[in-house]
């Protein structure tokens, strides 16, 4: 099988910190991923430092290449605190930004450029907004919007940081959805995600860090009591057994 | 009204008066465009500190005897460059190392500017500007870089766009967000020259903002806000040479009054964002 990502013993300092420690993995096409931990475990940097983001150290290969090789197959959708909702945009125009990768300098949006915005619209169930500005939806349309302008992209590779924080549950819904369609096409998808509950329900593979790797592998093996409490390091709660585990978080 | 035909007669009659007035549009246009970036990045600080950086450079160039426009490039170029250098390599945050930096520039151009004394740089001028010595390698200095800045705007639109509203993802697809940066600072410098005369060195911030801000409260669409922006700059630039010949004031002060008052206008009445219109339409909500 061949490896999308390829992670050798990634680390990233902070001042007096650091943020990510020696991590190493390899995923496989294909696969929808969660990247899970507590607040403070480094999921958000540590993909910053696969993209080559953030100053690290150790070795990354993306697509078997180098990272600034293959930028325009990567899609990133970032936190939505990252983003200013004030910004004179519409929903239109946010899932065009996903086709700049494709338009030269010289050529202007096309109505391929188009068709495939609308499409992409359509797919999160957010064409009749197009003509709104971002500030005006709920968290969970907004959520969509940048998922659509992920998927016009037509990128191989995706990175999600935090897609499901305060959004409503149709937005959810709609959104794993499409995720899991995404990886049948055989893309991978990362997720950065930091509530345990669906965790199950929603990946295939699971890395669980606390800035270093607790553990990488399928679901089923690695949702185990102990790995969690080993990941979240007493911030959590768990009952039941291997089979049934429940978890109760602060 | 008989003010407005003796304004037109003046500006019909001589050639000096026609020159400012084109001068001033031009820098109106420039400004509104540039200053929408500016403003949508939350670096008008920023603006102020290249805008005043400028001014050593104008001094050396003087001094060296080549063309003022390259020397303050290089010089707000260089502040630029010095301000992103401290910032990332020490504990001292952006919005102080581009007070340290600019503050420095600024002085450095005033110490150098008293020790020159009777030379013919007319520091007042530079400050404030003096739209009525517009001179015609001035205003092709202008529309030269009135046209430079505007193309690089419009070849460059999506990677300043995308940088500007979502700059990760920007990084993360290939953009050089970096290079972007400095670009627009590049630019902010050439406009900056450009305005000197106009509106001067100080005020200059005011064009850069005001119109772009004007803009943002009545669109929500960023094509529309830099033709807007564009346009606001325009209106301020006629009206303020129109209250500067018929008064006799200050030409960039009126300028700059102008375009805050059609701010002041925006703020309270722009039919999505103002004041008083929200007000108005809470309270035709709360009765129906």
């Amino acid at each position: 099988m061949k490896k999308v990502i390829e992670v050798e013993s990634l680390s990233v300092f902070y001042e007096n910190n650091q943020a990510v420690k020696d991590i190493s993995f390899q995923a496989e096409k294909g696969r929808l991923i969660g990247i899970v931990g507590p607040n403070g475990a480094g999921k958000s940097t540590l993909i910053k430092a696969i993209l080559g983001l953030e100053k690290a150290q150790g070795k990354v290969r993306v697509l078997g290449e180098k990272v600034n090789d293959v930028r325009k197959q990567i899609s990133y959708v970032p936190q939505r605190n990252q983003i200013d909702w004030d910004f004179p945009v519409l929903v239109e125009d946010v899932v065009m930004m996903g086709r700049f990768t494709h338009i030269p300098w010289y050529k202007k949006a096309g109505k391929k450029d188009l068709e495939i915005v609308i499409e992409s619209l359509e797919k999160v169930g957010m064409l009749e907004y197009r003509k709104r500005q971002i500030g005006e939806l709920s968290g969970g349309q907004q959520q969509r919007v940048f998922i659509a302008r992920a998927l016009a992209q037509h990128a191989d590779l995706f990175f999600l940081d935090e897609p499901f924080v305060g959004i409503d549950v149709t937005s959810e819904e709609i959104i794993i959805n499409l995720l899991r369609e995404i990886k049948n096409e055989g893309k991978t998808v990362f997720v950065v995600h930091h509530d345990l509950s669906k965790v199950e329900q929603y990946f295939d593979e699971l890395l669980l860090i606390n800035k270093e790797l607790v553990e990488y592998g399928e679901v089923k093996n690695v949702y185990k009591p102990d790995i969690l409490s080993k990941t979240y390091k007493g911030s959590i709660t768990l009952f039941g057994n291997d089979e049934n585990i429940m978890v109760v978080s602060e | 009204m008989s003010n407005i035909t003796m304004f037109i007669d003046q500006v019909m009659r001589y050639s000096y008066l026609q020159q400012a007035l084109i001068a001033a549009i031009l820098v109106g246009i420039i400004c509104g465009v540039i200053g929408c970036f500016i403003i949508l990045r939350g670096m008008a600080l920023m603006g102020d500190a290249i805008s005043h950086a400028v001014l050593p450079g104008v001094v050396i160039a003087y001094m060296i005897g080549v063309s003022f426009f390259i020397g303050a490039t290089i010089t707000g170029v260089l502040t630029a460059l010095a301000i992103g250098y401290v910032s990332q390599n020490s504990r001292i945050k952006d919005d102080s190392a581009i007070g340290i930096m600019f503050t420095a520039a600024f002085a450095l151009g005033i110490v150098l500017i008293t020790g020159l004394r009777g030379t013919g740089v007319d520091l007042w001028h530079i400050l404030f500007g003096n739209v009525l010595a517009v001179s015609r390698s001035d205003l092709m200095v202008t529309v030269g870089i009135g046209a430079f800045v505007l193309l690089m705007i419009i070849i460059f639109y999506r990677p300043l766009l995308l940088s500007t509203f979502d700059p990760v993802m920007a990084k993360a697809t290939g953009v050089p967000v970096q290079l972007v940066h400095y670009l627009l600072m590049l630019l902010l410098s050439l406009v900056t020259v450009a305005s000197l005369k106009t509106v001067g060195i100080v005020l200059v911030v005011a064009m850069l903002i005001t119109p772009g801000a004007t803009a943002y409260l009545l669109t929500d669409r960023l094509p529309v806000m830099l033709g807007l922006s564009a346009l606001f700059g325009v209106i301020a630039a006629i009206g303020g040479m129109y209250y500067s010949v018929i008064y006799d004031v200050a030409s960039g002060a009126s300028i700059v009054l102008v375009a805050s008052v059609l701010f002041g206008l925006a703020f309270f009445f722009s039919p999505k964002q103002g004041v008083i219109t929200r007000k108005w339409r809470a309270k035709k909500v709360q009765r129906a």
